[in-house]
């Protein structure tokens, strides 16, 4: 009797939490639709539902941005530095994971990676400023070398703790037929890494494309933009057209919360795996 | 066939590494190496030796940057991690429409913070004030956002709200773990509500706080899209934490040399929090 009462008390509970994750949304839906002339100081011309579903402020919104041009440089980023962290950082973690134990190079390559993970951006940031843009990398091209980098000790540290429960006889067998280690890693290590693959992707992909900081500094200077760069540019110039503002904040939403929605199960498992191990 | 072996592995190895070298590695020794000079982020600069450091300790603004930070790291963790672990229970109980309820309380996660982040100005800027407004709170008739005294709060709520969506979904991880007979055999003995939470639920689920409170304090620690999209370091400089200074002073301000230093000993400060986090942790759940 008692398990079904704190069981309603909670279903209340997750009720009304609900609310402060739906509110904002609903806030960001309606201003999004509405005119200025729409807006009053008042709670309620705030709140109201708009008076005409217009797509004009996301017509707007998109033009000043450049939205398909934003979205364009984040698809890009995002994928070039998902599928590159798949390809290296797994056979990194390959490499140092199945030699780490009995060589002390390869451990101490594992630690000096794995180390990476303390160092926060902030002191990478101004030095990699420079760097980039004497090397010529100002662009989205080396914001995808930086993420390949910032997000390897990561990723290495998930793949070789994956490993761990891969037996060396499965390689051994390959070698007595003869395979290349090569050859091996790919048509055998490689393939029953998929679960590790997936937490990566994900991880990498949440990680890459809500990224502000790392665009912010090394693209600055081009006239590319992310979409999260965009918001932050548009905002400087356009900030006090809240309407126009919202149409373009719900458009940056909008390509995550899709991918959420056909990929929850997966995202949720994913960002699991990856804190927990 | 042993040499083709090693040789695949460090064939693999030196580029990766060399890759990691390259924009990890040679970046952090020549921040560093900027640490210990005047330089503006062009033009010449001279040795200062450790003039930057020293400057460091007695620069009230970058005092501030550190009590705002650590402040709202504190603060932010353990608001967090109150709430998440109440949403986790409520959310692994027998519950109607679970998995519908776990979707929506992960959502928060996903959007970029910078956008959440202006959103939540919004809120402050306009509908908070108003609703004040409506039922008479006179402190609130202002933005929280332009009063050096409670803007932190601001701040805070939106830190809170993303990271809850996160700690949540890894403390359901962790009480997925507890065996059911675990409360069958407790019920027996009488732990039931708060007492089966204190003796048997959290002790068990100890390893699922240590990673949500590593992954909190890091994270917070490291706050930049927030403040870039609610205050700019504003109001009075009130809210400017330690990696938005070092973007805004070092990056456009002149200072590249001193907030090197800064950043230097930021990373120090990251580093012995951590260790000593992992440390502490690590014996808490050796005593269990």
């Amino acid at each position: 009797m008692t398990n079904i009462k704190s069981n309603k008390s909670a279903l209340v509970v997750l009720i009304l939490g609900l609310s402060t994750i739906v509110f904002p949304l609903y806030l960001t839906i309606v201003i999004a639709f509405k005119q200025p002339s729409e807006m009053t100081n008042s709670i309620d011309g705030i709140l109201s539902l708009p008076k005409v579903w217009s797509l004009d402020n996301f017509r707007e919104a998109m033009e000043i941005t450049n939205f398909w041009h934003s979205l364009g440089n984040s698809l890009l980023i995002t994928l070039l530095t998902v599928g590159l962290s798949i390809l290296l950082h797994s056979l990194m973690g390959y490499a140092l994971g199945r030699n780490k134990a009995h060589s002390k190079f390869y451990s101490f390559v594992y630690l000096f990676i794995v180390s990476g993970m303390f160092v926060p951006f902030a002191i990478l940031m101004m030095p990699l400023a420079k760097q980039t843009a004497e090397m010529g990398l100002a662009n989205w091209f080396g914001v995808v070398l930086l993420y390949m980098v910032f997000y390897m000790p990561m990723n290495v540290l998930l793949y070789s703790g994956y490993l761990v429960n891969i037996p060396m006889a499965l390689e051994e067998a390959a070698k007595v037929d003869g395979a290349s280690t090569w050859r091996t890693y790919w048509k055998i290590i490689f393939p029953i890494m998929r679960p590790m693959h997936a937490t990566v992707a994900v991880l990498t992909a949440l990680a890459v494309w809500n990224d502000v900081m790392t665009p912010l500094v090394i693209m600055a200077g081009s006239d590319q933009n992310t979409l999260p760069l965009a918001q932050l540019n548009f905002q400087s110039q356009f900030g006090t057209n809240y309407n126009l503002a919202f149409a373009s904040y719900l458009l940056s939403l909008i390509p995550i919360l899709i991918f959420y929605i056909i990929c929850q199960k997966q995202i949720l498992n994913g960002v699991v795996n990856g804190a927990v191990k | 066939m042993k040499n083709e072996r090693k040789r695949t592995f460090l064939l693999i190895t030196i580029p990766i590494l060399a890759l990691f070298i390259c924009f990890n590695t040679i970046p952090l020794i020549r921040g560093v190496i900027y640490s210990f000079t005047n330089f503006k982020g062009f033009g010449k600069y001279n040795w200062v030796g450790f003039r930057n450091y020293i400057d460091l300790f007695s620069d009230a603004r970058v005092g501030r940057s550190y009590w705002f930070t650590f402040k709202l790291a504190v603060v932010t963790t353990v608001v967090v991690n109150v709430i998440s672990l109440l949403l986790a229970l409520a959310l692994n109980s027998k519950i109607r429409a679970k998995s519908f309820f776990r979707g929506a309380y992960f959502l928060p996660n996903i959007l970029g913070s910078l956008v959440v982040g202006y959103i939540f100005n919004y809120f402050f800027t306009y509908i908070l004030p108003a609703v004040a407004d409506m039922i008479g709170i006179d402190s609130l008739r202002t933005s929280i956002l332009s009063n050096p005294d409670a803007a932190w709060i601001g701040i805070m709520i939106v830190c809170a709200w993303q990271a809850i969506a996160m700690n949540t979904i890894i403390y359901i991880s962790g009480l997925q773990t507890v065996p059911e007979d675990v409360y069958e055999a407790g019920g027996l003995d009488g732990a039931t509500g708060w007492k089966q939470f204190k003796y048997l639920t959290f002790p068990l689920i100890i390893p699922f706080f240590s990673i949500n409170m590593v992954l909190c304090v890091k994270n917070f620690l490291m706050v930049f899209d927030q403040i870039m999209a609610l205050t700019k370091g504003g109001p009075a400089q009130s809210t400017e934490s330690i990696s938005y200074l070092i973007y805004n002073n070092g990056m456009s301000g002149g200072q590249f040399g001193f907030q090197s230093a800064n950043a230097v000993v930021f990373f120090i400060v990251i580093v012995v929090v951590s260790v000593a986090q992992m440390k502490f942790s690590g014996k808490k759940e050796e005593q269990l």
